[in-house]
């Protein structure tokens, strides 16, 4: 059952085209990983697909009941004001803000949501520290924690891995893949191509050559081989 | 000494008591704002309305002399001249939120415009058309807030009290969608949560504090009512909760003091309140800078 479906989208800004003819369908349950060079629109698409942008031409159809406070987004660059006063638990509990709709507090079980989420990214130690004082990767992790917290059907990241080390690395690619299994829909962007083959089902290309398909019609097909290199033979 | 005539001034007449509990009561709902209006660099909005609240009381002032012994004259003078500027001061807040967002001149150009022309109309429409022989120390008041607090109608405190038990009111119940729009409005519009609605329940609160505090401390020196308790906060606490309270803590408590030490000594109230706020900041960034 279709989830997300995108037609002839041309995405970029004021005018100016980055990349068109985007046609794309993502099914519930689905794992998709978008890879691309620098600078290709992987970015602009996410947001596009959230409907922070408007493309330029086509259309993105949500279907399947699929409503914008479903949705957990991670964005690649955060920008926090560099004085902003929040601790790490008011950062990943307003995750849950989407679920409230007109609710003003927070339940018990957002709460407890909250907390595990945080438990997930290794996180506990640091809730009552303040937001700007943590490293970069601390402060990615409460990012995910965040959007883990605001995900029911679909989840969007934007280079999850971008400043984490191994380790919370190789247990965030677990994460997400358990997530996925248990039924909520994986839109990835990623640099790590090993780790996206390894990952996903679904691979989309952006570039001068667009390619959406299977992980294994990619592997085969003149893109894939060009991009993903001696990474298709590992496999 | 000092303390036994305050005492009496308290006992003895209502307008101190009014004047206390306004403003402690808009120093409570501009510090609570505040904090919000400062991290979402909406500060310069506060300062653009409150000039605008200048303007629409120069207008009431006008409407006030050229409708006189009409129907609506009557009217205006019995529900005082704050309602229209409430309904002013609200329409500009929504106008230059839109503004702000849709063009691509960021929203501070059309606040200096707004605001430096509310100022001159203002200023002008008071000179042509006031009946008062002492036009300039009408403005003068107006801008500064001199006298007005000392003079409020029982009417216009009732208002103060129940605008202010409705911002107090949103704040609490909005808390959690404030924190989120403020924090990360791209994250927030992202996952569905309604960030325009949300501003614009930030901007029009933020005008009808205007409003209220252009008769603590007059237009001039709202901003300082609404920055300094944030910004003093921010120096001592590193989470939104606690930076909200005290925040909210310091403005009552210098308004307090602020308010008794004017009565007291015979200064004018918006200023002394300012020079307190000033001194508690200096206060929190020196205590910030020894706990870190
Ligand atoms: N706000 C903006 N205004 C105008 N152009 C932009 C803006 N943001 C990005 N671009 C342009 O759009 C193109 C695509 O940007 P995007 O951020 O989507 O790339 P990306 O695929 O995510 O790259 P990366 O791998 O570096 O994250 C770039 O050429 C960039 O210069
Ligand atoms: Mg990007």
């Amino acid at each position: 059952m279709a989830q997300l479906i995108c037609r002839d989208l041309a995405l970029g800004y004021d005018g100016c085209e980055i990349v068109s003819g985007l046609t794309f369908e993502v099914n519930a349950g689905d794992y998709l990983c978008v890879v691309g060079e620098n600078g290709s629109g992987k970015s602009t698409l996410m947001r596009t697909l959230l409907g922070l942008q408007t493309p330029l031409r086509g259309e993105v159809i949500r279907e399947d009941g699929l409503r914008p406070n479903e949705i957990g987004y991670l964005p690649q660059q955060t920008q926090v004001q560099r004085d902003f006063p929040a601790s790490v638990w008011e950062i990943v509990l307003s995750g849950c803000q989407s679920r409230c709709g007109a609710r003003p507090f927070y339940t018990r079980e957002e709460k407890k949501l909250a907390r595990e989420n945080a438990e997930k990214m290794e996180i506990t130690p640091l809730l009552r520290r303040c937001y700007r004082e943590l490293s970069g990767g601390q402060q990615q992790r409460v990012l995910l924690a965040r959007a883990l917290c605001a995900t029911r059907k679909l989840l969007l990241l934007d280079e999850p891995a971008a400043g984490l080390d191994p380790k919370v690395t190789a247990e965030l690619y677990r994460l997400i893949a358990q997530i996925n299994k248990e039924g909520t829909t994986v839109i990835m962007v990623s640099h790590d191509i090993s780790a996206a083959l390894r990952c996903a089902d679904h691979i989309l290309h952006i570039g001068d050559e667009i390619f959406f398909g299977t992980k294994e019609s990619y592997l085969r097909s003149a893109t894939g081989r060009g991009f993903a290199g001696g990474e298709g033979a590992a496999l | 000494m000092i303390f036994d005539k305050l005492a009496a001034y308290i006992a003895g007449y209502a307008f101190v008591r009014y004047a206390l509990i306004v403003g402690v009561l808009i120093a409570l709902c501009a510090s609570l704002l505040g904090v919000t209006l400062v991290l979402k660099r909406f500060s310069f909005i506060g300062d653009g309305l409150s000039h605008v609240a200048f303007g629409a009381m120069a207008l009431s002032a006008v409407l006030d002399v050229m409708l006189k012994n009409t129907a609506a004259g009557d009217f205006l003078q019995r529900i005082g001249e704050m309602p229209l500027i409430l309904v002013i001061t609200t329409l500009c807040a929504i106008l230059l939120l839109r503004t702000g967002q849709n063009t691509k001149i960021r929203g501070d150009a059309a606040v200096a415009m707004l605001s430096v022309g509310a100022l001159a109309i203002g200023y002008l429409m008071m000179h042509l058309f006031s009946t008062s022989a002492n036009v300039s120390g009408d403005v003068c008041s107006t801008l500064f807030g001199a006298t007005s607090i000392l003079t409020l109608t029982r009417w216009e405190v009732w208002l103060c009290v129940i605008l202010s038990a409705v911002v107090v009111a949103v704040f609490i119940l909005f808390y959690n969608k404030i924190f989120c729009v403020t924090f990360d409005e791209t994250f927030a519009k992202a996952t569905g949560v309604k960030a325009n609605a949300y501003n614009l329940l930030i901007a029009v609160t933020t005008s009808v504090i205007i409003v209220l505090a252009m008769h603590l401390v007059g237009s001039l020196l709202i901003s300082a009512l609404v920055i300094f308790p944030a910004l003093s906060a921010m120096r001592l606490f590193k989470s939104f909760r606690s930076v909200t309270i005290c925040s909210a803590a310091l403005g009552v408590c210098c308004a307090l003091l602020g308010i008794l030490v004017a009565i007291g000594y015979g200064t004018p109230v918006g200023s002394t309140i300012v020079a307190v706020d000033i001194a508690v900041f200096a206060l929190c960034a020196a205590l910030g800078a020894v706990m870190r």
